[in-house]
């Protein structure tokens, strides 16, 4: 028996591990990926939910979220290419303009 | 110690030394693999819950499709070690202890507060056969909305990541 509090906390700091990236990170590929880890830390607390509370709908959300991720991730690194095609970097700092 | 807990506390460090491993790299391909580590950590520990459909799916389509787009997309664009520049040092400076605060502010409030939750090792039915009936039958509709959405999701991606024509096309010749 694991308590549900020890879950939501290891959530938790996977989410804070993403916010820090995304603050911190100064490659556009690298800030997605953090985005990637707090999407990862929400569903470890949609699961432990669902098994706390027998509610098997947790379970389809988190396959709600894979699939919004991944059509995330698809069109989120399209535009990485086409930003990375005009301006030849990957430095978000570089990157402010939203003009192409 | 249950053998519950020390699973769940070995894949709870994996997934946290991958998750740190990938802000503390610089090179996108190191902190791409820390992120494979992290995903394939929390599919045990979905595992661990009795979510075989979710554990599943997270290998397949996290650690396997949406990694290997993010590895391919690094390699093609032949991303380098990133440089540090003042707004990241800034970034550093207040993100890192602000998050920290929060972070240590809501796992206090919610180990303090937590009730007597326990989850028990296999708490969820997670099969696929349980999982089905419920994925085409009272969410029909949002799962038909998602196929929407896998298919302008491509058309957009083959849009934007498409080379523009860099010389306009020669009007075709009238017969």
């Amino acid at each position: 028996m694991v308590p549900l509090s020890y879950y939501l906390v290891l959530s938790g700091i996977l989410f804070a591990c993403g916010v820090v990236g995304f603050l911190i990170k100064r490659n556009i590929i690298t800030i997605f990926m953090s985005i990637e880890l707090m999407l990862n830390g929400v569903n470890l607390s949609f699961v432990a939910f669902a098994a706390h509370w027998h509610a098997l709908a947790g379970q389809v959300f988190v396959f709600f979220v894979m699939v919004v991720a991944a059509a995330e991730a698809t069109v989120g690194l399209a535009i990485i290419i086409a930003v990375y095609r005009t301006r030849e970097t990957l430095n978000v700092d570089q990157v402010n303009l939203l003009k192409l | 110690m249950s053998v519950h807990l020390v699973l769940f506390l070995a894949f709870g460090a994996v997934a946290l030394a991958g998750a740190i491993n990938l802000l503390a790299q610089t090179h996108p391909i190191n902190s791409a693999l820390s992120l494979i580590a992290v995903m394939a950590a929390l599919a045990g520990e979905y595992l661990l819950l009795g979510a075989e459909f979710v554990a599943a799916l997270q290998v397949i389509v996290y650690a396997g499709a949406v990694m290997v787009l993010f590895v391919f997309v690094i390699m093609l664009l032949n991303a380098g070690v990133e440089e540090r520049t003042k707004g990241s040092r800034v970034a550093i400076l207040f993100g890192v202890p602000g998050t920290l605060l929060g972070g240590v502010l809501i796992a206090w409030v919610l180990l303090r507060h937590s009730g007597t939750g326990d989850v028990p090792a296999g708490a969820l039915p997670g099969a696929p056969a349980t999982i089905g009936p419920l994925l085409f039958h009272e969410f029909l509709l949002p799962f038909e909305i998602t196929s929407i959405l896998i298919l302008i999701a491509i058309m957009g991606a083959v849009v934007l990541a498409s080379k523009p024509p860099s010389a306009p096309v020669p009007p075709r010749e009238g017969n």
